[in-house]
């Protein structure tokens, strides 16, 4: 008790003698960084638990490409389920005037089983929750399609070879919540009964089939079991834990980068912490070694000191997690749009983690420095040389390294990702110290070569060449992950558009019926629309190679196996295509195919399929079987339509076909392509020019919300910068005070002040755009399989900002050290 | 030694008056008294008189409450911060009892500073020549942390004198060594004053020392006796 209240009453002190401030302001930004982080994914993983049956639209669901089989049907009714149906689809939807890409879905009467449909009736009044489903006739569209096609509630609207009448705008959707970003295509919702009258649905037109389920807990797990059994192959069945896939994925692996990102601010928080306790402590080895005179024991001493650190530890962890708070409504801003999900307020775990992460940082990176002046001999008293701490020890950092290892397992959960994530900070931290102090180490050669008014300044940068470097690296890590990011967004972006030439094709055509192939080909030529391939499309899955029956467990690679469990497009055709090159075999002559098929070598590689190979698929139904005779290799990024399997013309004859094509439309053409199309209402349109758009909108939204959480990381490289000048400042006061007496001006020292800090500024900068432009090529080849090229431009403004910085921080730190008398500074070390 | 009527220090009427807690505390008062070039004046006194708060004030490191300071017949305080400096570095060197040399530096980088401070290009040469005359020559790369304290006193003294200065001012030079060093010390201090015609003021407590200077000032708590 008494410790306690002595602890305390330290603490109170030291506060106003402004000792632990820094400390406590590294410890604030660590814990924030990781509770704003820790507060926005844990608000979406609510939101996806506690709506997850909303989010399906039911207990359970069957889905599949082809319409869900009577047995499954069966064992539903047997089992007292409640039922609803859905088919979904692409289509273009019309206007008199204008035509979109819409998600068609189409709902039986029972839909939703579990949560509801926001709609109005009529536009400005608020949205309600809809009664009933569409009826026969009648459409309800997205606010954003109705905008676009400049229709209103009571218009008619064309789907196919149907119209409808539109009765409601549909404003919110649980399972596909409406106007996110992850959701391209506008939705349309209309019942099941309207869907043959549209003709929108052919045999080989991609459509998703579903069944939702509801019914007691245990019925849907018998259900379910009995299910798995008889699920035909290419479909599935997705429980309350699959709802949603896309924002579960997304927020898998995207909150994993955001936490190992705030991790990054921890890394850099905890050296200034380890600066700033070990500054702390080193002005407290006098104070020890007189209490230690005094017969204060070494656990006393400790006890005191460490208790102080705890309380300091937890007010400024609390204090973190406020802002932690306060920070997530900045991404929930950035990002909430994205997932559109009702985000529940936080429960309370970010506040434990926080709390967590600032003990553990405060233990790792603190405390060695503190039970190191426990052992201060009291001896010290006499001669102060004892006991001094040393600079930068092992015992030092290596405790941090520890502390923070277990931060990012704890972050992770995987030790593999975490010695991964720990070994690459510790590493680029410990290679830009090391080029820093090769750097600060060829200065010190050339110092006397400098001009003589700059000399000081260097020759302060050079003597301190070990605090220099960590400070280098400690803010060359802030300013390497912001460049890069900078670098990632504008430039992999726009080299990847320049790779594309002109006339690359900007627009898809899917669902071309046969009949519709020679008229839509004249048609275009007519209007000067030149290039138009159109291909047929049969869809089919690979069932046998030689014979021997494949399922996707014969394959060990993920993607074999999924390429193995969908269909994939067939086609078949007399010409080879230009941008395709046969590498093995040869391709067949005019009307010398037989039943030839001509594989897409990646495909063959990953399937393990052979020149010579009987490959048998399942088309429709039935069995189409053809032998390989030539493998190509094929330019996917050309945005041209391209087949993983090619079969010689005649054989695929009879089987269910859909045609496709890909066209380049130069802006002046687009009315009459427009014009056109509209003819043909089965005929979707996909804009390319639209998908890049809203490409790239989401990836500068993430890439916003990364810069937002890497705002910390330069924030705590700041205050490394201040730790470590602060390290320094007793040392330059003295300093300054001697070169006065020695008859150095005002004028001289500060220019030796800022020299420094230019310099070090400069290195930093130097050495983080020198590692960002490394980096940002090693991902452009390896990730993104684009060329990187060296912008000097981006390396001469990084170099330069960080000068400026640094400059600037570094003049506001030390311009004290220029205001005291001489005569008082040296009379206290005398 | 050249022996002129001007006084090289002239002092009239200083004081020094600091605030504290408990209201003002007078340091110096009523300080009158002038130096003439060339003498070795000596400045004794208890502890606590004030020795080291008037040496400070000549060398223009701190500020008076009140009165004056002439050097060479220049009013020290009605020039500025700077203008002080650039005397000091012209002028002026310095000794103290506790060597206040840059840890940071070498023997010889520290002897080399006031020389580069006054943009003098032959730094090194006139550093290494005369820490080779206080008998340091083989530990010009050496920084202090690795010299002993009688070492680092001469390293001290090699750069107050390495500008030649007309005046030297020494805060009780000997005070962190031992007698038989600090006997090595004082002499090596008046030989060199000696050949360089500089006039110095030293603050000691040692009586025979104070004697060896051609007169003592002696204050008694602020004021001179
Ligand atoms: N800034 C200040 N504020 C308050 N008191 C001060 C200040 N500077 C000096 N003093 C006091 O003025 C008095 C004179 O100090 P000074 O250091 O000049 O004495 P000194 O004669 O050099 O002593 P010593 O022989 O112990 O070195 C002392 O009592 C000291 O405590
Ligand atoms: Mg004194």
């Amino acid at each position: 008790m008494k410790g306690l209240r002595f602890a305390l009453r330290m603490l109170r002190r030291d506060w106003q003698a402004g000792e632990l401030r820094l400390l406590c302001m590294a410890l604030v930004v660590a814990v924030a960084s990781v509770t704003a982080v820790s507060f926005f994914t844990d608000r979406i993983n609510q939101a996806l638990e506690l709506q997850a049956g909303e989010l399906l639209g039911g207990d359970l669901k069957v889905t599949a490409t082809r319409p869900i089989s009577a047995a499954v049907r069966q064992l539903a009714r047997e089992a007292g389920l409640a039922q609803a149906e859905v088919v979904e689809f692409p289509s273009m939807v019309m206007s008199d005037d204008a035509a979109r890409l819409a998600s068609i879905k189409a709902v039986s009467p029972a839909y939703p089983l579990r949560g509801g449909i926001h709609i109005t009736k009529r536009s400005p009044a608020p949205p309600h929750a809809a009664q009933d489903m569409p009826q026969a006739g009648e459409v309800w569209l997205e606010p954003r399609l109705l905008r676009h096609l400049g229709l209103e509630i009571g218009d008619e609207v064309t789907l196919g070879n149907a119209r409808l009448h539109i009765t409601a705008a549909l404003v919110n959707e649980p399972a596909r919540a409406s106007g996110t970003l992850f959701t391209l295509a506008p939705r349309l919702l209309l019942s099941l009964a309207d869907l043959p009258a549209t003709g929108l649905v052919q045999p080989a037109s991609r459509v998703t089939y579903s069944l939702l389920l509801s019914g007691p807990a245990d019925r849907i797990r018998a259900f379910r079991r009995a299910a798995e059994e008889v699920l035909a192959s290419g479909a599935r069945i997705t429980g309350p834990e699959g709802a949603r896939p896309e924002i579960r994925s997304a927020l898998e692996r995207g909150g994993r980068f955001l936490g190992l990102a705030a991790l990054v601010s921890v890394m850099l928080a905890g050296i200034a912490i380890a600066m700033a306790a070990r500054r702390f402590a080193g002005r407290r080895l006098d104070d020890c070694a007189i209490m230690r005179c005094f017969g204060a024991s070494q656990r006393e001493i400790v006890t005191a000191y460490f208790l102080e650190l705890l309380f300091l530890a937890i007010f400024a962890s609390l204090l973190g997690c406020l802002a932690g708070y306060l920070a997530q409504l900045g991404l929930v801003g950035l990002l909430g749009s994205l997932v559109a999900l009702e985000l529940p307020a936080p429960s309370f775990f970010p506040v434990v983690a926080g709390m967590l992460t600032g003990l553990v940082t405060v233990l790792g990176f603190a405390l060695p420095a503190l039970l190191h002046i426990g052992r201060v001999p009291a001896l010290r008293v006499l001669r102060r040389e004892l006991g001094a701490l040393p600079a930068y020890s092992l015992s030092i950092y290596g405790a941090g390294i520890i502390a923070f290892g277990l931060l990012v397992v704890w972050q992770t959960g995987d030790w593999a990702m975490s010695a991964y994530a720990l070994s690459g900070v510790v590493g680029v931290l410990l290679s830009l110290a090391g080029i820093a102090a090769m750097l600060i180490y060829l200065l010190r050669v050339w110092q006397h070569r400098v001009p003589r008014s700059w000399r000081f300044g260097v020759m302060s940068l050079t003597h301190r060449a070990g605090g220099n470097s960590i400070q280098v690296a400690a803010f060359g890590v802030g300013m390497t992950v912001l460049l890069l990011l900078t670098m990632v967004r504008v430039d992999l972006l726009a080299s990847w558009e320049n790779t594309l030439p002109p006339d690359t094709p900007n627009r898809f055509l899917i669902n071309i019926q046969g009949d519709q192939v020679e008229e839509l080909h004249r048609r275009f030529q007519a209007a000067g629309i030149g290039g138009a391939g159109i291909f047929p499309m049969v869809r089919g899955r690979l069932v046998a190679i030689n014979g021997a029956p494949v399922a996707p467990d014969s394959y060990r690679d993920e993607r074999a196996q999924r390429l193995v469990a969908r269909e994939f497009n067939l086609s078949w055709a007399a010409q080879l295509q230009v941008d395709n090159e046969i590498t093995a075999g040869s391709w067949w002559d005019e009307g010398k195919g037989g039943d030839g098929l001509s594989v897409e070598e990646g495909l063959a590689r990953t399937l393990g399929i052979h020149l010579g190979d009987r490959l048998d698929f399942e088309v429709a139904g039935s069995i189409f079987s053809g032998q390989v005779s030539s493998l190509r290799k094929v330019a996917w990024d050309s945005f041209r339509v391209n087949f993983f399997v090619i079969a010689a013309p005649g054989i695929l004859d009879g089987y269910p076909a859909n045609h496709i094509s890909s066209l380049y439309i130069p802006p002046g053409k687009a009315e009459d392509f427009s014009a056109i199309v509209r003819d043909y209402p089965n005929v979707t349109v996909i804009d390319v020019a639209a998908i890049m758009d809203y490409v790239r909108v989401v990836m500068e939204r993430i890439v916003l919300a990364v810069d937002y959480v890497f705002v910390f990381t330069l924030l705590s490289g700041l205050l490394v910068l201040f730790a470590t000048i602060q390290a320094t400042l007793d040392e330059r006061i003295r300093e300054n005070a001697i070169m006065r007496t020695l008859g150095a001006g005002r004028a001289q020292l500060v220019r030796a002040l800022l020299v420094e800090f230019a310099a070090v500024g400069l290195l930093a900068g130097l050495v983080a755009s020198g590692a960002a432009t490394l980096l940002g090529m090693v991902l452009g080849a390896r990730v993104f399989h684009l060329p990187y090229a060296l912008d000097p431009v981006m390396i001469l403004l990084g170099t330069l900002a960080g000068g400026v910085g640094v400059c600037i921080a570094g003049y506001l730190g030390t311009r004290r050290v220029l205001d005291r008398p001489p005569l008082q500074t040296l009379m206290e070390r005398a | 030694m050249a022996q002129c009527n001007n006084p090289i220090i002239e002092v009239n009427g200083l004081a020094k008056r600091v605030p504290t807690q408990g209201g003002e505390l007078t340091l110096l008062q009523d300080i009158h008294f002038s130096i003439l070039p060339g003498e070795a004046v000596a400045i004794t006194g208890a502890s606590g008189s004030g020795k080291s708060t008037l040496l400070g004030i000549l060398a223009g490191l701190d500020i008076p409450s009140d009165g004056e300071v002439r050097i060479s017949g220049r009013d020290l305080f009605a020039l500025d911060e700077d203008g002080r400096a650039l005397l000091r570095r012209d002028a002026i060197g310095f000794v103290f009892q506790a060597f206040q040399l840059l840890p940071n530096l070498t023997a010889l980088e520290n002897v080399m500073l006031p020389l580069e401070l006054g943009d003098r290009h032959d730094a090194r040469e006139q550093a290494a020549e005369i820490l080779a005359r206080v008998g340091l020559a083989a530990r010009l790369t050496h920084y202090p942390r690795h010299l002993s304290g009688g070492e680092q006193q001469r390293v001290a003294i090699a750069r107050a004198f390495v500008t030649r200065p007309r005046l030297l001012f020494a805060d009780e030079p000997t005070g962190n060594l031992d007698s038989a060093t600090g006997r090595r010390i004082i002499e090596l201090l008046f030989e060199i004053n000696r050949e360089q015609g500089a006039t110095l003021l030293m603050v000691t407590h040692d009586a025979s020392l104070a004697e060896r200077c051609s007169r003592a000032l002696h204050l008694d708590a602020g004021r001179l006796t």
